[in-house]
C-alpha cells in the first residue's frame, strides 16, 4: 500500500526517472532477527495476521510444529522448525521466521514487467502495489528466497510489507512488537547490523558457536531483513535459507543484454528494411513483362 | 504432372486455397495480439501498448489463450505445407544466390518450386520458435503452480520466451515486408489466393511449371 510520508527510489517496469531516486533523506531500516533466541512461539504469525488484518488459513498436522509447509498470499510471517543433527551427534532445533527479506537489489523488482507495481521506497521497504500488479508472476521467478505468492482468486501477487503503514508512522513491524523473547529488533541497517555482528561475536566467544555469524548477503546488496545464525557458514539448514542469493541470472540476462540486443535488432531491422526499399524499391510490378530485373538505370 | 484446376477461369494461377488463406489470418491475427502485447511486457518504454488492449491485467489474462490459438493455427499449417518446406537441392543454390534476391535480380535467381529457400526458413523459423515458445509460454502461464524444486524451469522459460519472440520478431519483419512491400502481388495471393502468371513464373518457376506442365502452357 502507498505511503505518501514514503519516498519511492526504485520502481518496477517503469519508463523514465524515478520521483524518489537519489532524494534519501530517510536511513535504511532493517529488521534483525536472531535465531539463537528465538522459542518458535508464533507471536509474530499473529500479530502479523492481526494488524495486516488476514484470515485464518487452513493448517495441517504432520508430527511436527511446521503448520504449513511456507507463506501463503495470504500469510505472510512463518516460522520454519528444522530438527538439525549436528556432527557430534546432538539435536538441535534450529527456528527462523521466514518472510520477505527486503533486498537492496530485489529480484521481484527486477523481473516485474508493470509499472509501478513494485516499488522500493529510500527507507529500502519493497513494496508490492496490487492495485497495478498484472499478475503475471514474474516477480515469483525473479525472488531468489520463494516469498511473493499469487492469490489465486484475483491474481495478485502478496507478501509481507515490513508493516510499510506502521514504519512510515514511525512505528516498529508488528512482528517486533510481539516478540516475547526479544530475538527481533527493528531500527537502522547500520545499529541493526552493529547489534547483530556484536551478538555473533558473543557466540563465538561465549557460547561455543564458533561458526556463529550474521546472514545479510551480498547477492541481493544485502537485505533489509537480517539474521543472527548459530552457524552462518551452512544458512541452509535453517530451511533453506539460501547460501549466496543473487537474482537468478537468466532474469539478468533477459532484463539487461537481452533486451538491449533486441530494441537494437528491432529499430535496427525496421530502419534497414526502410532504407532496403528506398534503395531498391519493390521487385517488378506483377503487370510488367518480366525483364533483366538486374538492369538498372 | 500438369494441375489445370488450379488455373482460374480468369487465367491466374490459384496460390492459396481457402483454408490455406483463413488459417494464414487466423495466425496473423493472434500473432500480432502477441506481438503487440508481449511488447508491453518486454518493455517499460512500451507498456502503454497495453491500454489499448484493456490493460495490462487483461492482456496478461489473453495472451496465453491468443498463443493457443496461434501455435494451433502454425500446427495447422505444419500440416499443410510441411511437405512442400522440405529441404530440396535447389535451396542450396538459391541461399548462395541470396544477394541477387536481395538486390531485385530475380532472374539471376535458381528456380524456386511452391516455396523458395527464403519461405522455407521462414516457415521452420516459425514451427522451432512456436514450439519454443508453448512450452516456454504454458511454464509462464502457470509459474506460480510449479514447486520451487521446479524452478530452474522458471529461470530457463523467462530467457526462452524473449529469445524466440525476438527470433520471430526478425521473421515477422521480413515476411511483412516481403509481402507487402516488395514482391508485388504476393498480398493478393493470400487474399484472393490467386497470383498472375508472370508472377508464379518469376518467383516460383518450379511450382509454376507443376501446375501448367512444361513448356506446353498457354502463353496470356
Amino acid at each position: 500500500m502507498s505511503q505518501a510520508t514514503l519516498r519511492i527510489q526504485k520502481i518496477s517496469g517503469h519508463a523514465g526517472s524515478v520521483p524518489g531516486e537519489d532524494t534519501q533523506r530517510e536511513y535504511t531500516v532493517c529488521k534483525l532477527i536472531d535465531t539463537t533466541t528465538c522459542i518458535g512461539c508464533k507471536a509474530c504469525e499473529v500479530a502479523c495476521m492481526e494488524w495486516n488484518d488476514l484470515p485464518f488459513g487452513e493448517t495441517f498436522f504432520d508430527n511436527t510444529y511446521q503448520t504449513m509447509p511456507e507463506t501463503r498470499w495470504n500469510y505472510w510471517n512463518l516460522i520454519l522448525f528444522n530438527e538439525h543433527e549436528r556432527e557430534d551427534g546432538t539435536l538441535m532445533w534450529l527456528m527462523r521466521k521466514n518472510q520477505c527479506m527486503h533486498c537492496a537489489d530485489p529480484g521481484c523488482l527486477a523481473a516485474c514487467p508493470a509499472d509501478g507495481a513494485i516499488v522500493q521506497y529510500t527507507n529500502g521497504i519493497v513494496d508490492f502495489q496490487q492495485a497495478n500488479c498484472i499478475g503475471c508472476g514474474y516477480c515469483i521467478t525473479g525472488c531468489p528466497f520463494d516469498i511473493p505468492k499469487m492469490n489465486p482468486k484475483t491474481h495478485r501477487v502478496f507478501k509481507c510489507t515490513l508493516c510499510t503503514d506502521r514504519v512510515s508512522e514511525g512505528l516498529e513491524p508488528a512482528c517486533i512488537k510481539s516478540c516475547p523473547t526479544g530475538c527481533l529488533h527493528f531500527g537502522s541497517k547500520e545499529d541493526m547490523k552493529f547489534l547483530a555482528e556484536g551478538r555473533a561475536k558473543q557466540l563465538r566467544d561465549h557460547s561455543n558457536f564458533p561458526s556463529a555469524g550474521v546472514y545479510d548477503p551480498p547477492g541481493v546488496g544485502g537485505t533489509g531483513v537480517i539474521y543472527v545464525l548459530h552457524d552462518a557458514t551452512k544458512p541452509e539448514i535453517y530451511g533453506g535459507l539460501p547460501a549466496d542469493p543473487s537474482i537468478p541470472w537468466t532474469v539478468k540476462l533477459w532484463k539487461g543484454p537481452l533486451k538491449w540486443l533486441g530494441n537494437v535488432a528491432m529499430v535496427g531491422g525496421l530502419i534497414g528494411l526502410f532504407v532496403h526499399y528506398l534503395r531498391y524499391g519493390p521487385k517488378e510490378r506483377e503487370d510488367e513483362d518480366i525483364s533483366p530485373s538486374g538492369a538498372k538505370p | 504432372m500438369s494441375h489445370p484446376e488450379q488455373v482460374t477461369p480468369h487465367g491466374r494461377i490459384l496460390r492459396y486455397k481457402l483454408n490455406e488463406r483463413l488459417n494464414h489470418w487466423v495466425a496473423a491475427a493472434s500473432y500480432i495480439y502477441l506481438l503487440l502485447t508481449g511488447l508491453a511486457f518486454y518493455s517499460p518504454w512500451l507498456f502503454w501498448i497495453a491500454a489499448a488492449f484493456g490493460g495490462a491485467a487483461v492482456s496478461r489474462m489473453l495472451h496465453p489463450w491468443a498463443g493457443l490459438i496461434f501455435f494451433g493455427a502454425v500446427m495447422y499449417m505444419y500440416k499443410m505445407w510441411a511437405a512442400q518446406m522440405r529441404h530440396a537441392d535447389v535451396d542450396k543454390a538459391w541461399w548462395k544466390a541470396v544477394r541477387y534476391y536481395s538486390t531485385n535480380q530475380d532472374d539471376k535467381m535458381p528456380p524456386a518450386g511452391r516455396y523458395n529457400a527464403g519461405q522455407k526458413f521462414l516457415f521452420w523459423g516459425f514451427f522451432w520458435c512456436g514450439i519454443l515458445l508453448l512450452l516456454s509460454g504454458i511454464v509462464l502461464w502457470f509459474s506460480e503452480y510449479l514447486p520451487w524444486s521446479l524452478r530452474f524451469l522458471r529461470y530457463i522459460s523467462v530467457i526462452v520466451h524473449p529469445a524466440a519472440a525476438l527470433l520471430t520478431i526478425g521473421l515477422f519483419l521480413i515476411h511483412i515486408y516481403m509481402g507487402v512491400f516488395a514482391e508485388r502481388g504476393a498480398f493478393g495471393s493470400v487474399i484472393r489466393g490467386d497470383v498472375s502468371r508472370e508472377f508464379a513464373k518469376r518467383y516460383h518457376p518450379g511450382w509454376y511449371e507443376e501446375i501448367v506442365g512444361g513448356s506446353s502452357a498457354p502463353r496470356k
